[in-house]
């Protein structure tokens, strides 16, 4: 069986020839980046504006402005009233939507392909051009209110995380929610958006994703059509914010609320990021958490913990390498019903230093790695998830040949580089261990 | 200036809108006779399998209710000769993609398989739905899994609102009991209770196939054969179409959470109406999601009220809704309650502008193609046609049925189908300024 499959797995190779044939990349004079990926299996088209500015460029005391400007895109430029926009890729039977990351804010449009020209139209008019009135900032700020409501307040899971990342990193903005602490966003209004976007929303600080049924020569033409007139940021700020200072001291957080119904136990720790040219590290965290926590029952902590010990109803391990700065490698331990927190984390102790002293199972790396070839070809399916892939990598300092090699990376990482980078990583210094518990539950804990 | 010409470009590609999506649906009936939707498409090596069996939790027995869905989440805990763990790596050395999912009306199976490995993975998939072991310890640890959520769900306002909603309006009908059962309920289930359950949902007198990618036709027939030719002819019999029993009104459960959510609604349409069409167009006005709805310009964009309004048909085998939802503070969830209740009675009243008709066909016919967006979501597409007894020309007519749909009609619909004084709210929270009704 075995056999088998790695034959036809190879079969798959090689990737970076795989991924290439169908990726085109190009610069605008403004300096606005551009990436085209080609699918004409559908007569559809992705278009997406990607800004390299996120919640973690926020000055301090304006948590959540990134994303408040965000919304306060949709709400008019010196040539659109407000709801234009929305309405007119409506009219075209298109969808549209926007994100906002610690790292980068993007704004894409789902469009028959031979309307790609309006969209880029639209997108480049609200570039610099926007246009707001005081009634329609104030009236979004309620609506943002809600949306950490609906979110943040209503959801102690979403609590819970906020306080975890809040004591992870002791100076990085990394550590502030991006939708913002609820007294700041209060304070938000049309100036402090305003100075946010006249600083940051330029060609220069952009990347142009576009991924469908297109010519990329075609593609580059009304890029320079509809992005080209626009003069690049000439005072754009450099891209550094407050590191880490060492960290020193172990964190704990435990937190109470009537509303949990399931307590858990999680464990995140500061982690590399990927950077261009050096991903090693990063993939070999990447395939950590995958061995760890990434597939349920066949993973080191399912196994140990759901089927063995019995002591756990779930478990996961997780690692986002695609930041700018110092990421988290996380864990979790649901415990079964009658097992205490304690007792979860003692095991989830006990997995990992197992797991440091008797190394990487060879049958379960193949198997992973075997997974992430097989995920290249149902990625090909999934054109946005694609778009999305190149980016979030080039918003935060990565390459195009980053992206490309990145699976070549992931397969050629050894046990002992795994084993490395684990044990790099699980510094209990440079960690938060948190509880979430029923408030009834401390006293017996 | 750039308004004008935007304008005039939209009115002239508005007419070029691609007039269908580009599927070429094959029928494929295998020597065996069971009956598949093809969509074949070679150019990346996998295909996308999705099977819907009609029934779902709505067939568990009156004292066994979550046997369904607890059984549908160990189909993947052990099959035929392999435990959960031996089965999950057997998928995984595959680098199949299987999923497996209950709802009230339907079972439901997503299945991706590489090319190279077809019929390994459909083997695999085959002793899933006709050999599943329900081990023991599978069904403890899965149990346990469903009981966790269950509580969940016990301590979460949307789904308070929800099971609140089903139960006023479907009484003692299964649609108004939770789809998981609760604490009790899956507490007492046995493995019997579980081998009932999978012999009453997973069997070929209710069963829809859609299959998208690169397989052919002819490969297809027996592979169907093979992975579905064992299973039983006859499941149970499906249950008895329920009434709504909502009367008009305002529902109050008590919650402490700062933000109220609401879940309304009334006895809405079936999907074989003739007036099916406009009632969809009737509804993406009033609050069919995105910025432009009624609803959404009332609370949402001019008030601030709420991150999302939405109302929704929901037909379902045995009953119908129209159904909506909101969220809000506590101090302004009367507020947004009062709103939706006005648009309610306009659009009833009124009907909609004609203005507002044409910008809901442009993008709904608009849309439509976009739908077609990869082989999984095709293959569910082509299920989803089957079980709801549409024609496989459906693509093909649809927008322009939607295209036919005139202002009058939307005006009859709405008044129609929006009962205002029908229509119940269900509030989760600490909502100021809003007292229940009963």
């Amino acid at each position: 069986m075995i056999a088998r499959i790695a034959a036809v797995l190879l079969a798959l190779l090689p990737f970076s020839a795989m991924a290439a044939e169908n990726v085109t990349t190009f610069e605008l004079d403004n300096g606005m980046t551009a990436v085209v990926i080609e699918d004409h299996r559908a007569p559809v088209v992705v278009h997406m504006v990607w800004y390299r500015v996120g919640a973690a460029d926020e000055p301090a005391g304006l948590s959540g402005v990134a994303h408040y400007l965000e919304h306060l895109m949709f709400k008019g430029t010196d040539e659109l009233a407000p709801g234009d926009f929305d309405a007119i890729v409506k009219a075209n039977g298109g969808s549209h939507n926007a994100f906002t990351a610690p790292d980068f804010t993007g704004y894409f449009q789902r469009v028959a392909a031979d309307r790609l020209g309006l969209m880029m139209e639209l997108e480049a008019d609200r570039m610099r051009d926007l246009a707001l009135t005081e009634e329609h900032a104030d009236t979004e700020r309620g609506v943002i209110l809600e949306e950490r409501n609906q979110r943040v307040e209503n959801e102690p899971n979403a609590l819970f995380a906020e306080q975890q990342r809040a004591a992870l990193y002791l100076n990085h903005p990394y550590g502030r929610p991006v939708i913002g602490w609820r007294s700041e966003i209060a304070e938000l209004d049309r100036e402090k958006a305003l100075d946010f976007y006249r600083t940051y929303y330029a060609p220069n600080n952009a990347t142009l994703v576009v991924a469908g049924d297109v010519d990329p020569a075609e593609v580059r033409t009304l890029a320079e059509a509809h992005y080209g007139p626009i003069a690049p940021s000439v005072d754009l700020p450099p891209r550094v914010r407050p590191a880490e200072p060492p960290h020193l001291a172990e964190r704990r957080v435990r937190y109470s609320d009537p509303r949990v119904a399931q307590p858990y136990v999680m464990r995140n720790y500061l982690a590399p990021e990927r950077n261009s040219g050096d991903q090693r590290r990063a993939a070999a965290l990447s395939i950590l958490a995958d061995l760890l926590g990434g597939s349920g029952l066949t993973s080191v902590l399912g196994e140990k913990l759901q089927l063995d010990a019995q002591i756990a109803i779930a478990t996961s391990a997780y690692y986002n390498p695609t930041s700018y700065d110092p990421t988290r490698f996380g864990m979790y331990v649901v415990p079964a019903d009658g097992v205490s927190l304690e007792e979860a984390e003692t095991a989830l102790d006990r997995v990992l230093q197992a797991f440091l002293a008797e190394g990487v199972d060879p049958e379960q790396l193949e198997r992973v790695k075997g997974q992430m070839r097989a995920a290249l070809i149902y990625e090909q399916d999934n054109l946005q998830s694609l778009a999305r892939r190149y980016g979030a990598a080039l918003s935060i300092g990565l390459t195009v040949e980053d992206v490309q090699s990145w699976p070549e990376v992931l397969q050629s990482i050894t046990a002992e580089e795994i084993l490395a980078a684990a044990e790099d990583v699980f510094d209990r210094q440079a960690s938060v261990t948190g509880w979430i518990m029923r408030s009834d539950q401390e006293v017996t804990q | 200036m750039m308004m004008r010409w935007i304008a005039a470009f939209v009115l002239v590609v508005g007419a070029s809108l691609p007039a269908r999506a580009a599927v070429d649906i094959q029928e494929v009936t295998s020597p065996g006779g069971i009956t598949a939707w093809l969509v074949e498409d070679h150019s990346i090596p996998f295909t996308a399998l999705e099977l819907r069996f009609k029934g779902g939790t709505s067939l568990d027995a009156p004292d066994r209710r979550g046997a369904v869905n607890l059984m549908t989440a160990l189909l993947e805990e052990g099959a035929g000769d392999l435990d959960a763990q031996g089965f999950l790596k057997a998928r995984q050395d595959l680098a199949a993609r299987f999923s497996f999912n209950s709802g009230m009306d339907s079972v439901s199976v997503s299945a991706r398989f590489l090319t190279e490995s077809r019929e390994q993975s459909l083997e695999l998939l085959r002793k899933a739905l006709v050999a599943p072991r329900f081990d023991p310890q599978a069904l403890e640890r899965v149990r346990g899994q469903v009981l966790s959520t269950i509580a969940s769900d016990e301590k979460d306002p949307r789904a308070i609102a929800n099971r609140t909603f089903d139960r006023l309006a479907f009484g003692d009908h299964p649609y108004g009991h939770a789809p998981d059962g609760t604490r009790e309920s899956v507490t007492a289930l046995t493995r019997d209770d579980i081998l009932a359950a999978h012999a009453a949902t997973i069997a070929r007198d209710r069963l829809y196939v859609g299959v998208v990618g690169d397989i052919t036709a002819e490969a297809l027939g027996p592979l169907l054969d093979r992975l579905l030719g064992d299973l039983p002819a006859e499941g149970a019999p499906m249950p008895d179409d329920v009434a709504v029993q909502l009367a008009g009104g305002t529902t109050v459960v008590p919650f402490e959470t700062p933000q109220s959510v609401a879940v309304f609604g009334h006895a809405g349409m079936d999907e074989t109406d003739p007036d099916f069409f406009a009632a969809h167009i009737m509804n993406q006005i009033l609050g069919g999601g995105g910025f432009q709805s009624r609803l959404m310009t009332e609370l949402r964009e001019k008030r601030g009220l709420t991150y999302g309004v939405y109302s929704f048909l929901a037909p379902m085998e045995h009953a119908a809704l129209v159904m909506g939802q909101v969220a809000s503070a506590n101090e302004s969830i009367a507020e947004a309650v009062q709103l939706v209740r006005e648009q309610w009675a306009d659009v009833a009243e009124n009907g909609v502008s004609a203005d507002e008709l044409e910008a809901a066909k442009k993008y709904i016919t608009g849309a439509y193609p976009l739908r077609f967006d990869g082989n999984g979501a095709i293959a569910r597409i082509l299920a989803g046609m089957q079980f709801a007894g549409r024609p496989i020309t459906y693509i093909e007519t649809r927008n322009d049925r939607m295209n036919a749909v005139t202002l009058d009609d939307v005006k009859r619909v709405a008044a129609r189908l929006l009962q205002p004084d029908e229509l119940h709210f269900v509030v989760v929270g600490q909502p100021e300024g809003l007292s229940a009704t009963q």
